[in-house]
């Protein structure tokens, strides 16, 4: 496939780990903050190519991961009224609440339905016109350009039955967060391609330079990974902390302009709860009070939410960096992906699930 | 958040009172919003993220990408099997 | 009798019990009951379709005379299945096809020569009748390819709102004719691994055709009767120790099932593993990986090493078979029920079975 297949060429991409391991004279720790480069860092086991003392540590790049557990409660509150179809991406689907997940929803008679873009919530609105369609809003600034258009489709529509549970988060205010945290041991960054592709990366320059720390953007295949992590290493190496760009073909410093601006038409910062860290400051979004008919969070009074999170899910530590899934006591035992106490188990890019499925006969068999 | 695949714009045309196109993806062809890709033309390539075009693709940054990293010395390491 | 008074029989009729509609184009409960409207609709509909020259006993079971073989078989092997597939059809194939194909390949996978098989149908109240003739007349097409027989079956109905239009479940019949072993728990290190072909076709193909996540493929269903294989890679060499079909769950999973039966550690190397472009790229924008996706007219084989070569020739001479390739190996290793896959930049990782529904991602 034109624009990928060249970015998994073998020789190029064992290149750039051997001159990773060449310039590289100290140990450095680099954080992603995405699933996408989780999962592809696991699906290709690029830890493996690196040189033993880069450790790469999984940030909070799952927007699954981290919807906090009060927005999930809710969403398995609304699923389940009559005469709601909630609609929803895949990925949510098996992330557990206090008392179970979408799929126990549907299971005891709610209608889910997976869909693949948001205006095909939209769409089912339009077919089910004496339904109340709900859509299940999560995810960083990539797909908040996506969400916001299905809200004023509906209002170009004229639909009455359609509303969004939103739950927005932002990258730059949690670089911030694990950055001033006391246990930060995290020396530099790679930030998400995609996010970049719509917000530029104008925004992390402030970052860069009030933490001294390298940013550089960074893509999805393994050439662009490693790519990323040289650019990281050069700049630690030459202790320069700048922003950089390695993912040119995709993004520009200033982003996407169009998306930006529909952006802060229909949404508005707020402070967001992250699943396991707690509240971080202006690290959300949340609709305008002029869309707030398409609220659903108004729209649906649920109340009486009880959230209860496991006792021995440290999620939010593995979420920063801090420790390692085999590191917890449930892991592998009481959680597993069948049975996930928390969401990072859950997503097939939660840091705990990849490292499930892919490491774990490794661990067993020593 | 980023799971965005590389596909062709194949059809271009008005829908759903928003700009939108057929998209290519070698084999698989889906409808997509490019509302936020105003500049796109019939060939062009772009980033499609939960039916929506994000950004086109520039050629000429991928080459020279591409170009950067052949010129880096010949230098093989061997990977590490799992214990 | 005179004019005045109507006949008993025609008041009886007339006032409690009229006379049922002949019901022609859509399936109603009558058609379940078991009287008169069953009976109807499998001497009319069901068996002609099959081409069952069989007169209709309406026996509970079929009575078989084996072939006469010059060697008596030595054990049978009987197999059961049940289909639920959405949509009735899809690119490639229908539910019938499935049927009568994960039948016939469920025994083929043992080793045995697939002979007959049973189909129940639950059927949903409103279905149309055409497309019970369409799926029976499918599944008799499947049959006559694969060289068995449908000899028995069921027929059952069900509110409308259950069955998604109908279910099919098959009983499957075949002999072995010698001792010789093949199942999951005969791998042996050393084997190679044998795939008969692309892997995600059956998976994608339906996938698209549901709907739901809005895409087009230019892919279809591999759905197939493999016994004729299984008899060309038999005829070819003895050392054939495990056959398996990766249906539900993809290769992978497969794959993991044998290494725990058979306690053995597997390698398999990513790019040896052919994936037709459009799976691949369903795979891409959904986040899917190919080797979890059911594969229904695909088949692999753990062999001795130095029958490899000799049984892939043979595989390449047949239409399901010809792009077989080897994939991998069952290796020495101190780590049995483990699979792994080399990946394409020589890197390693474990691949575990599916764990619950696959779902399309964003992230």
């Amino acid at each position: 496939m034109k624009y990928l297949t060249e970015y998994r060429d073998a020789d190029l991409v064992k290149k750039t780990a051997a001159e990773i391991a060449r310039i590289q004279t100290r140990p450095w720790i680099i954080m992603e903050i995405c699933g996408g480069q989780t999962h592809a860092i696991m699906r290709y086991g690029l830890d493996q190519i690196l040189p033993p003392q880069i450790e790469l540590v999984h940030g909070p790049g799952c927007p699954v991961c981290v919807t906090s557990l009060e927005i999930v409660d809710r969403a398995l509150a609304i699923a389940s009224f009559p005469d709601v179809i909630f609609t929803s991406f895949g990925d949510m689907l098996r992330v557990p609440g206090s008392t179970g997940d979408l799929f126990s929803v549907r299971a005891t008679g709610g209608d889910i339905r997976v869909v693949y873009s948001p205006l095909d919530a939209v769409k089912i609105a339009q077919l089910y016109p004496h339904k109340q369609i709900v859509f299940f809003a999560i995810g960083f600034e990539t797909t908040a350009p996506a969400n916001a258009m299905s809200v004023l489709q509906a209002q170009a529509l004229g639909l009455t039955n359609f509303s969004i549970l939103a739950s927005h988060v932002r990258v730059p205010p949690a670089i911030s967060a694990i950055l001033s945290s006391s246990d930060n041991r995290v020396q530099g960054f790679l930030a998400a391609g995609h996010v970049c592709t719509v917000m530029g990366y104008w925004e992390y320059i402030s970052l860069a330079e009030y933490f001294s720390t390298p940013i550089v953007v960074t893509g999805f295949e393994p050439l662009d990974i490693l790519n990323g992590i040289l650019h990281t290493v050069r700049q630690l190496e030459q202790e320069r902390c700048e922003v950089e760009n390695a993912y040119p073909r995709a993004v520009t410093k200033e982003g996407n302009l169009p998306a930006q601006q529909v952006i802060r038409q229909v949404f508005q910062e707020c402070d967001r709860n992250w699943r396991g860290i707690g509240t971080i400051p202006k690290s959300g979004w949340r609709l305008r009070p002029e869309y707030s008919q398409f609220d659903a969070e108004n729209r649906f009074s649920v109340t009486d939410i009880q959230t209860i999170e496991s006792p021995l899910c440290i999620a939010g530590k593995i979420l920063q960096g801090i420790k390692k899934p085999f590191e917890c006591s449930a892991f592998a035992g009481e959680c597993t992906p069948e049975n996930p106490l928390g969401a990072t188990m859950v997503s097939s890019e939660g840091t705990c699930s990849a490292y499930y499925r892919y490491r774990i006969r490794e661990i067993n068999n020593g | 958040m980023c799971l965005g695949i590389p596909g062709k714009i194949i059809d271009i045309y008005e829908g759903y009172g928003l700009r939108m196109g057929k998209i290519d993806f070698e084999g698989v062809t889906r409808e997509v919003c490019l509302a936020y890709v105003p500049e796109a033309k019939l060939g062009d390539y772009a980033i499609i993220h939960v039916g929506f075009a994000l950004s086109l693709l520039s050629e000429a940054e991928a080459q020279e990408t591409l170009a950067m990293l052949r010129q880096i010395s010949d230098f093989e390491i061997e990977p590490s099997l799992p214990e | 009798m005179d004019d005045q008074t109507p006949s008993l029989q025609g008041a009886a009729q007339g006032a409690t019990c009229p006379l049922p509609l002949p019901h022609n184009d859509r399936i109603v409960m009558g058609h379940g009951s078991g009287g008169k409207m069953t009976h109807d609709l499998i001497k009319n509909v069901i068996l002609p379709a099959f081409k069952s020259t069989t007169p209709y006993l309406g026996d509970d079971g079929a009575v078989i005379y084996l072939p006469d073989l010059p060697t008596p078989p030595q054990r049978i092997v009987i197999s059961t299945d049940s289909h639920v597939v959405t949509p009735l059809f899809f690119p490639g194939g229908d539910i019938g096809r499935l049927a009568v194909c994960g039948t016939v390949n469920d025994v083929a996978m043992m080793g045995a020569t697939p002979l007959y098989m049973t189909a129940g149908f639950i059927l949903e109240e409103g279905l149309e009748i055409s497309i019970l003739i369409q799926i029976a007349r499918s599944m008799q097409s499947a049959a006559e390819e694969a060289g068995i027989r449908i000899v028995a079956g069921d027929t059952k109905v069900v509110q409308k709102g259950r069955a998604d239009g109908l279910y099919i479940n098959t009983a499957g019949f075949g002999v072995l004719y010698d001792m010789q072993e093949i199942n999951g728990s005969c791998a042996r290190p050393g084997d190679k691994i044998i795939l008969s072909g692309t892997i995600g076709d059956h998976g994608i193909a339906v996938l698209s055709a549901r709907g739901e996540l809005g895409f087009a493929a230019d892919i279809k269903s591999d759905v197939a009767p493999l016994n004729h294989l299984v008899g060309t890679m038999l005829s070819a060499s003895r050392q054939i120790h495990v056959l398996r079909d990766p249906t539900r769950g993809g290769l992978a999973t497969t794959l993991n099932e044998i290494a725990q039966q058979s306690q053995v550690s597997i390698t398999i190397n990513e790019t040896a593993i052919p994936i037709h472009s459009a799976v691949q790229s369903a795979c891409e924008m959904f986040g899917f990986d190919p080797l979890y996706i059911a594969n229904e007219g695909k088949l692999i084989a753990f062999v001795s090493a130095i029958e490899a070569n000799k049984i892939l020739d043979a595989m390449h001479s047949t239409i399901y078979g010809k792009e077989a390739v080897i994939i991998g190996e069952v290796v020495n290793e101190k780590a049995p029920g483990r699979v792994l896959l080399r990946t394409s930049i020589g890197t390693h990782r474990v691949i575990d079975v599916l764990s619950g529904e696959m779902l399309p991602r964003i992230c």
